[in-house]
């Protein structure tokens, strides 16, 4: 399935698969898609996470420590997509894991998964030769970042080989949450777009009603990750691991209010 | 097996990489500081004035040259080889490390960044970075794992006596590995500010290649020392290797000299099991940790494994690229000393040389100590003794009931 933003603005899910569980993973997922999120982002979790910040560190180690592999992860996203064909669906994660599954085995068994679209974390295009073969080879989208420090010339590189959507970061930083979108993000697409009629979505940092609002003024969707982590997080420890799915669901669809709710 | 992530053309050779190895991958925010430091760093290096204040500093300063010792009772025991000892040790603050600290210092400076955040394992990379900053006027944050905090107390107490601040990271094995992607997160949120001052020959370029010049002052003098000394080349330059920054510091000079072996002593830890050492040429795989492409160690997953040494400085899963390709290709050989014999091997040089070895150190001295027996009285080891011993006198006291 090619990404779409179907809705208006466009939402896209970060989850850590395997926290708290890769059951819970998949309900998560299903119930954030009948919520109205357009792509989710499985993340695949990593014992050394150096671009996220303290929530995602912790749902990595939750997942790890229950023994979560990357087969695991793309097991889940089968699952997914048998349930929502038409759901966008990427794997998000560090380069190692990938490597030490082989790069065209893991491209392979993604694309087979049903996974729309891969985004490595740290993967940049001018090492990434080989790994957008592989992914070309199965029709995997290569989703790259750009960040606020991208000078024009990379973002040039980064939009000629990005497809499905290109992944702005909305601050210099890991991933968190924060009390306001940068105005580095509204800059930064407006660079993005002179290079790429591609969707563009803005991530980090985004996690509530007000940030979705204030980035669907310049972009196509918002990405929203520690701030669901968290929730997830939370409802798990308060509410026990059934919890989840219901809570992501309201948090969802409290973020694409009217705008007159906004503007009180 | 692991993917090798190369250009598909071999003959296309990219700054940055060692053989397959090495590289730049890293969250993308990341790329323009580095290409940043690498257009500085090409500049500087260049540069006249800049070499010249750093030369000045490193010998008023720092205290190089450094003077290569033959250890004529230590070669006398073992009743073989000649040993001679590098001694970095006797720099200014106590290692080798203060080479790269004064020259990464100086061009952050250049590149008129006013912070500094740098990593430490065993602390002698932070006391060095601290005293740089301190020397020319640069904040310093210092990210230490808490467990070498604890067991490098002293240098921790050094770092902020120097006004350094030492930021503990709680997460993971708490040691250097943890330190590291602290120290990248902080990079990633004040990149515009602040100057990540990598201490060891790792990392996403140019840092392997930048940190590997500022220390290849060591090879360069004890080429020219033994010639001086003994009119011809070592039989072997041995040099424990944790990241690899005085090991590829020693060796560089003499990778062109064919017949002079290259020595690399990893941490054989309390043993060969996954998480009980940290000898990446031993068990570990090619992969890809804190922006290099190179041995990691690893579980089948591609979780990086936890290890372990006695010597906090050479306890860490990856190892410099450089390293990778010398052995890759043979030219330089690699084989771990595990933790008994390190503590040995410190014992040894105290009471033969009155020599007080940092437990990296001590990794190589126990190779040579290991091999000088049965070598023939005209050959000659040289060891790169990278730093003193004084910071682990906590540990020495404990595990050598002192």
């Amino acid at each position: 399935m090619p990404i779409r933003f179907d809705h208006k603005p466009g939402l896209v899910v970060y989850v850590t698969a395997g926290d708290p569980s890769l059951n819970a993973t998949r309900e998560i997922a299903i119930a954030a898609i009948d919520a109205g999120v357009d792509v989710i982002e499985l993340g695949v979790p990593f014992s050394d996470p150096l671009a996220d910040g303290p929530i995602i560190q912790r749902a990595s180690e939750r997942a790890l420590t229950r023994g979560t592999r990357l087969k695991d992860v793309l097991a889940v996203a089968r699952e997914i997509r048998a349930a929502r064909p038409a759901a966008g669906l990427v794997v998000f994660s560090y380069l190692n894991p990938i490597l030490r599954y082989g790069l065209r085995e893991f491209a392979s068994d993604a694309s087979a998964a049903g996974a729309d679209g891969v985004l490595a974390t740290d993967m940049i295009v001018e090492e990434a030769g080989e790994y957008l073969s592989e992914l070309d080879r199965v029709k995997l989208a290569p989703i790259f970042l750009a960040a606020p420090t991208s000078p024009d010339h990379r973002l040039e590189a980064i939009t000629k080989v990005s497809k499905g959507f290109v992944y702005a970061i909305s601050r210099v930083g890991i991933t968190g949450t924060q009390k306001s979108v940068a105005d580095d993000a509204r800059a930064l697409v407006a660079r993005i777009r002179r290079w790429t009629n591609l969707p563009v979505a803005v991530g980090f940092g985004i996690s509530n009603a007000g940030h979705v609002a204030q980035v669907a003024e310049f972009a196509d969707a918002a990405v929203i990750g520690s701030a669901v982590v968290e929730l997830i997080e939370r409802a798990t420890s308060e509410r026990g691991p059934d919890a989840a799915p219901a809570s992501v669901a309201g948090f969802i669809k409290g973020l694409r209010l009217p705008q007159a709710a906004l503007a009180r | 097996m692991a993917s090798i992530i190369v250009s598909a053309n071999p003959s296309e050779s990219r700054a940055g990489r060692f053989g397959v190895y090495g590289g730049r991958y890293v969250p993308e925010t990341l790329v323009a500081a580095l290409d940043e430091l690498e257009r500085a760093y090409e500049d500087a290096r260049a540069n006249a004035d800049f070499q010249a204040e750093l030369s000045s500093l490193l010998k008023d300063y720092a205290g190089r040259p450094t003077p290569l010792y033959f250890a004529k009772r230590l070669t006398e025991q073992l009743g073989g080889a000649e040993i001679y000892l590098k001694r970095e040790d006797l720099l200014h603050t106590g290692a080798h490390k203060i080479n790269n600290s004064l020259g990464q210092g100086l061009l952050a400076k250049r590149m008129g960044k006013k912070r500094v955040i740098a990593e430490t394992g065993a602390g002698q990379h932070g006391v060095a970075t601290a005293s740089a900053c301190a020397l020319l006027g640069l904040e310093c944050v210092v990210y230490m794992g808490e467990v070498d905090m604890e067991r490098q107390d002293l240098n921790v107490k050094r770092m902020r006596l120097l006004g350094a601040e030492v930021r503990g990271v709680a997460s993971g094995s708490r040691t250097l590995t943890d330190a590291i992607s602290e120290a990248m997160r902080d990079w990633v949120t004040n990149v515009r500010t602040t100057y990540y001052l990598l201490g060891s020959a790792l990392g996403a370029h140019p840092y392997p290649t930048m940190v590997r010049d500022f220390h290849r002052c060591i090879g360069k003098e004890m080429k020219q020392q033994i010639l001086e000394k003994e009119g011809r080349l070592p039989t072997a330059v041995i040099a424990c290797v944790g990241g690899g920054s005085n090991a590829i510091g020693a060796f560089y000079e003499f990778i062109p000299e064919r017949a002079v072996r290259l020595i690399g002593v990893e941490a054989g830890g309390r043993g060969p099991a996954l998480g009980e050492h940290a000898a990446r040429f031993q068990g570990g795989a090619p992969g890809v940790l804190q922006g290099t492409y190179s041995y990691v160690l690893q579980d089948d997953d591609g979780q990086i494994a936890l290890t372990h040494s006695v010597s906090a400085g050479l306890d860490y899963a990856s190892i410099g690229p450089e390293h990778a390709a010398l052995h890759d290709s043979g030219r330089a050989e690699y084989v771990s000393c595990d933790d008994t014999t390190a503590l040995d091997a410190v014992v040894k040089l105290a009471r033969a040389e009155g020599i007080l070895p940092a437990l990296e150190s001590a990794h190589a001295a126990a190779e040579a100590v290991r091999i000088a027996p049965a070598m023939a009285a005209n050959d000659i080891l040289i060891v790169n003794l990278s730093g003193r011993g004084d910071k682990d006198m906590g540990i020495l006291a404990r595990e050598l009931h002192l």
